[in-house]
């Protein structure tokens, strides 16, 4: 005979607080279950009907009261039960301050990570305990979800559009992770694991793991985009200055203001023209079915890394990318 | 045979008549004509209702991408005909106007004007359908047909959008085209409706008593016009129209 | 022959009693059917179409269940399991449980209930018929033809990029049967105003009236949307334009909104008219006037109009706004009051009442127990906080399943064990009813009840293999599978034989008091010899004997 399990394991700082919730609406929906099938076998056995009973039941007048009872009454169980779990779900989508991004890619039908200093790895996360873990969550072809029971964590993954979902583990072990968002043929090989574990080892693992940060595949990425003949650092930048920009609150054209966050990044390679910067020009082509989504994410990264004075010199004498309007005295000044 | 009738032969009759909702005889579940008339525009009315369900769902979806992709949605928009589609407006609304008349003529039985109006009305409609078809034919020529017509080049470098907003150009052009499309649909069911109440108008089989075929025919005709006046300004109208666009 | 003329042989004449003139005998031959514009055979002709749906439907999700029984999910393969789990969803959702109580029973009972000899629109509900017959047709093609590996939802871009199978044809079948239910609604809407007998005001209706007009309104304004929907993608899917596909400047989630615009308050289509046939069953079989008429009527309508704005719960981890999340959830758990307001009044009916235990009260008992595990288990995913957790597990689906098979189709065979000697004319054997009746119920049980262990424990759905930490509650789950096929299998046959074998039911043999029961059992084409007139509300037990007799 097989283990039989009831609940999940616990095993992030958000687990045992769902749980909790569940039991509470468990007791609540449980008693009241209970009583309703108590008056129902109870009515059922005591006003069954007698072989030699001729009359018929005397009529009830309903009251008013009872049943203005029992239609407000569940208002305020009810109120709690939305608060509460208000609460919970809000805290689920603010990630702490300090939480580390790790970014995550869903396909048919696979899983791939990469970590913030360039480790990538497929159908398996190895997380730290005790850190919070933002998985900054993005999809190649259809929706997918990403689900780990034990974390209770849930999010879907869309294509064109950035999700994201924080846990922060508390017990060493490996736990499932499921897509459960239904994705096509494979949907239920789908499984990946997280492996939590204590912090010096995943310092090790890191080390183990080490190919260059993932800021730094970001940089080679810029450098083959030739991203540089526009965004340079200097007096001949044609588009914005892109150190130090992460974070900021800049103009647009149209008078709107935008921050810069990975959603934002991300539009403006895909869709350069949706969010134009006050003072530039629309000329950036679209890189959509150009670029992968492992490439922007290493950009995002390397942008987010990027202080002032980084910007890699414009000493390359690439042709600017296709579809760049031609600008007459661009050959003459070089 | 009257001379009217000599057009139609028995089973055309018969069969016309089989395709209307409500008949002049009394059907067994109601108790007067009263009732039945009633009963059938209330069906009308609740007919009505999922209508505004229908097109609800495509105004909404449109909203949106409206205002998703602002810009790509009024480049399409100014290249739409926007004179013919406002012609085509007044053309409705006048049709609207003989349906009114023709219900009005029914309930006073003056057979020979609720003939007139109707045909006036069918004409009306003819009319736009017409119009409708010679603008689907410019679209055709000015390449605005999304997936059969249409060169994405041409929206760079003439409307000097930027190459990732064309699929929004052509988003905005197939809702245009489901729109105008399915409201082209339902106004041809109007003139099928239109020209067999037409002949049985013509035949007398409206009374003061019974004309409840009319009514609900009008209902459905006012509505039919109601959604083109809401189709005319989120389609046709969201761009700045300069003078040149007016296609004339 | 030569020529001889055949004399006929005198026969001895035996004197048969003279035929009553019923609905069924009425007219013959099977065109008579086939073109008949009487609500009873329509109903008629209803009911033996979901019947096979139902059991087409039922097939195709035990074997998926039986490839559960494993881990590894050895029985069919991935591609082969997606689409018998689509199957089952597609058809029993828009091909069994929106039309099954409403176009069968309730396109039987409504006119004989408010005392009308037919439907407003005859003839459009033959239409209705044949639409829904040209769905189900569609549909069948399209799954035998191939299949369809996108699930009962549809979901874009799966759907509109990825799927390879029939998604167009489905939709197509889909589409045409949504048109079937809208007819229907329309019919009903203006049947119950315009066709009530004289006297039967609106608060004498009996309830299942009111819950048939409340799912009418649901049909008409929540099918229109869908249909819409599906038509967009299957001209995305033709003219390979993107209307929901990301990769062209369409909107996924645009896609999730519309769907369950309409699919969740088709949720309560097939719902309602459940609560409808239970509010009808418990009062005669408890002699008892229904406690807090009024409440219930208004209940229904509650559940209507609160029904079209939660739509969005089923979309708390889609990636929609936290504001929506916030407003979506809030309104969810309003829509369980009116629910609730039932239960309790169901629950109060039998309060010093009198009960006798007979088939239909067993399945309406047993609906009220499922709907309140059903029903509270929908707190749970209406709380932000654990529909996190348990979206898109088992735990979603056995709540649902409690609603929709613990409830509507609990509350289904209720209603035709209760209508069937009206119907037929026929007893059914009572034992063999009560037996069916209790197996389904603990085979229910058994069935779903793992499935909410299970779904907390992480298993998703739509997993033709999972992790074996879940296998020992799809075990018990597939074992309850088993004992439910009987349960279903079972009614089927001794409900047939008593169409033969059965002995002849009276007027009205459980002493009720709708006017369904005022006129003979099976009833003549007319309905009611003469328009009976309406003097007292519904359910007024307390005026009859205590036994079921007239």
């Amino acid at each position: 005979m097989k283990d039989l399990v009831l609940f999940p394991p616990q095993a992030s700082t958000t687990a045992h607080q769902v749980d909790l919730l569940f039991y509470f609406l468990i007791s609540v929906c449980g008693a009241v279950g209970l009583l309703v099938a108590f008056l129902l076998i109870f009515f059922a056995v005591r006003y069954r009907r007698r072989p030699d009973q001729s009359e018929a039941p005397a009529e009830t007048k309903a009251s008013h009261a009872l049943e203005w009872f029992w239609t407000l009454s569940p208002v305020g169980a009810f109120l709690v039960m939305f608060v509460w779990g208000a609460d919970l779900y809000l805290g689920a989508f603010r990630s702490p301050e300090d939480a580390t991004t790790v970014y995550c890619v869903g396909k048919q039908w696979m899983w791939k990570f990469q970590h913030p200093e360039g480790q990538r790895e497929i159908n398996t996360l190895h997380v730290p305990v005790g850190q919070p873990i933002k998985v900054l969550l993005t999809s190649e072809d259809v929706i997918h979800s990403f689900f780990v029971p034990a974390f209770r964590v849930h999010m879907d993954v869309l294509p064109n559009r950035y999700s994201s979902a924080w846990f922060e583990a508390t017990t060493p072990g490996r736990y499932h992770l499921f897509c459960s968002q239904y994705c096509g043929t494979s949907h239920a090989n789908m499984i990946g694991t997280v492996v939590a574990m204590p912090a010096a080892d995943y310092q090790a693992w890191l080390e183990e793991h080490a190919e260059g940060s993932l800021a730094l595949e970001g940089r080679k990425t810029l450098l083959k985009y030739r991203c540089l003949s526009c965004h340079s650092a200097d007096e001949r930048a044609r588009a914005p200055v892109l150190e130090g920009l992460y974070g900021r609150t800049v103009p647009l054209r149209d008078g709107r203001t935008a921050r810069v966050d990975e959603a934002y990044l991300r539009e403006s390679i895909m869709h350069p023209a949706a969010k134009v910067v006050a003072g530039f020009q629309a000329i950036m082509p679209t890189f959509e079915g150009q670029i992968s989504e492992e490439e922007i994410v290493s950009l995002i990264a390397y942008f987010k890394s990027l202080q002032p004075g980084e910007t890699p010199q414009r000493v390359e004498n690439y042709p600017p990318p296709a579809q760049t309007p031609a600008i007459q005295d661009e050959e003459s000044r070089e | 045979m009257s001379p009217e009738n000599a057009l139609l032969t028995p089973a055309d009759r018969e069969m016309l008549e089989h395709t209307m909702l409500v008949r002049d005889r009394l059907e067994e579940q109601y108790h007067d004509l009263e009732q039945q008339s009633h009963a059938a525009a209330a069906g009308m009315w609740v007919f009505l209702a999922t209508e505004v369900m229908f097109f609800g769902t495509l105004f909404v979806s449109l909203g949106i991408y409206r205002f998703l992709y602002g810009e790509a949605c009024e480049a399409a928009s100014e290249k739409l005909n926007w004179a013919i589609g406002g012609i085509n407006t007044i053309v409705l609304l006048i049709s609207s106007f003989t349906m009114a008349l023709a219900v009005h003529y029914a309930r006073l039985e003056r057979r020979k004007a609720l003939t007139t109006c109707l045909l006036l009305t069918g004409l009306f409609g003819l009319c736009f359908m017409g119009l409708k078809a010679y603008e689907y034919y410019t679209d055709y020529v000015e390449n605005l047909i999304p997936g059969w017509r249409f060169v994405s080049q041409e929206w760079v470098d003439q409307e000097g959008l930027s190459p990732d907003q064309v699929p929004h150009v052509k988003l905005f052009l197939l809702f245009y085209w489901i729109m105008t499309a399915f409201h082209a649909l339902h106004v041809t069911i109007g003139l099928c409706a239109v020209a067999i109440i037409a002949v049985l108008a013509r035949q007398g089989r409206f009374t003061r008593s019974y004309y409840a075929p009319v009514d609900v025919l009008g209902l459905y005709w006012h509505f039919v016009d109601l959604v083109w006046i809401f189709l005319l300004p989120m389609l046709y109208l969201l761009g700045t129209h300069s003078a040149d666009s007016l296609h004339l | 022959m030569s020529g001889a003329t055949l004399q006929p042989v005198p026969r001895r004449t035996v004197r048969l009693p003279p035929v009553r003139e019923t609905y069924l005998n009425v007219a013959r031959g099977v065109t008579s059917w086939l073109l008949t514009k009487d609500h009873k055979r329509i109903g008629l002709l209803y009911l033996v179409s979901v019947t096979v749906m139902f059991f087409i439907g039922g097939f195709a999700i035990a074997i998926a269940r039986l490839n559960l029984l494993t881990p590894e999910g050895g029985l069919v393969q991935a591609d082969t399991y997606n689409r018998l789990f689509t199957l089952h969803g597609v058809i029993m959702v828009f091909f069994f449980l929106v039309p099954v109580v409403p176009a069968s029973l309730g396109n039987f009972m409504l006119p004989m209930m408010i005392g009308a000899k037919d439907l407003a629109f005859p003839r459009l509900n033959l239409l209705s018929w044949y639409l829904y017959m040209l769905g189900a047709a569609w549909t069948l093609y399209a799954m035998l033809a191939g299949g369809v590996d996108t699930g009962w939802t549809f979901y874009t871009p799966y759907s509109s990029e990825a799927s390879h199978y029939n998604v167009v044809a489905t939709m197509v079948g889909v589409v045409i049967a949504g048109f079937s239910s809208l007819l229907t609604g329309l019919n009903f809407i203006v049947t119950t105003h315009w066709l009530r007998a004289p006297g039967m005001h609106w608060f004498r209706l009996p309830i299942f009236v009111w819950t048939l007009y409340a799912t009418s309104l649901i049909f008409l304004l929540a099918v229109p949307v869908l249909a819409m929907a599906l038509i967009l993608v299957v001209i995305e899917r033709i003219w390979q334009i993107g209307i929901f596909d990301p990769s062209l400047g369409g909107d996924p989630v645009l896609f999730q909104h519309l769907f369950w615009f309409y699919s969740h308050p088709a949720v309560y289509i097939m719902i309602l008219p459940g609560m409808g046939v239970v509010s009808e069953v418990i009062p005669c079989f408890a002699r008892k006037q229904l406690y807090g008429y009024n409440f219930v009527a208004y209940s229904s309508f509650g559940i209507a109009c609160l029904g079209f704005l939660v739509w969005g719960h089923h979309m708390f981890v889609a990636g929609i706004s936290l504001y929506s999340a916030l407003i979506f959830s809030s309104l969810s758990f309003l829509v369980a009051i009116p629910s609730a307001v039932k239960v309790f009044n169901w629950t109060a009916t039998l309060y010093k009442s009198s009960i006798s235990f007979q088939a239909p009260m067993l399945f309406a008992l047993g609906f009220v127990a499922l709907f309140t595990v059903g029903g509270m288990t929908g707190l749970f995913l209406a709380s932000l906080g654990v529909d996190m957790h348990v979206h898109d597990t088992y735990f979603v689906i056995a709540h649902f399943h409690f609603i929709m098979v613990g409830g509507m189709v609990m509350a289904y065979m209720g209603g035709l064990h209760y209508w069937w000697p009206k119907i037929t004319g026929r007893m059914y054997s009572e034992w063999w009813s009560r037996l069916s009746a209790i197996i389904i119920f603990v085979g229910f049980f058994l069935t779903f009840l793992p499935q909410f262990v299970v779904g907390y424990n992480g298993m998703p759905r739509r997993y033709h293999k999972y992790v074996p930490e879940f296998e020992v509650w799809n075990i018990l789950s597939t074992a309850g599978a088993s004992i439910l096929s009987a349960g279903y299998v079972l009614p089927l046959c001794y409900l047939l034989l008593s169409l033969r074998y059965g002995k002849r039911a009276g007027a009205n043999p459980w002493g009720a008091t709708g006017l369904e029961w005022q006129t003979a059992s099976p009833p003549p084409k007319e309905n009611f010899a003469v328009t009976p007139v309406v003097v007292r509300p519904p359910y007024q037990y307390h005026l009859m004997k205590a036994q079921n007799e007239p």
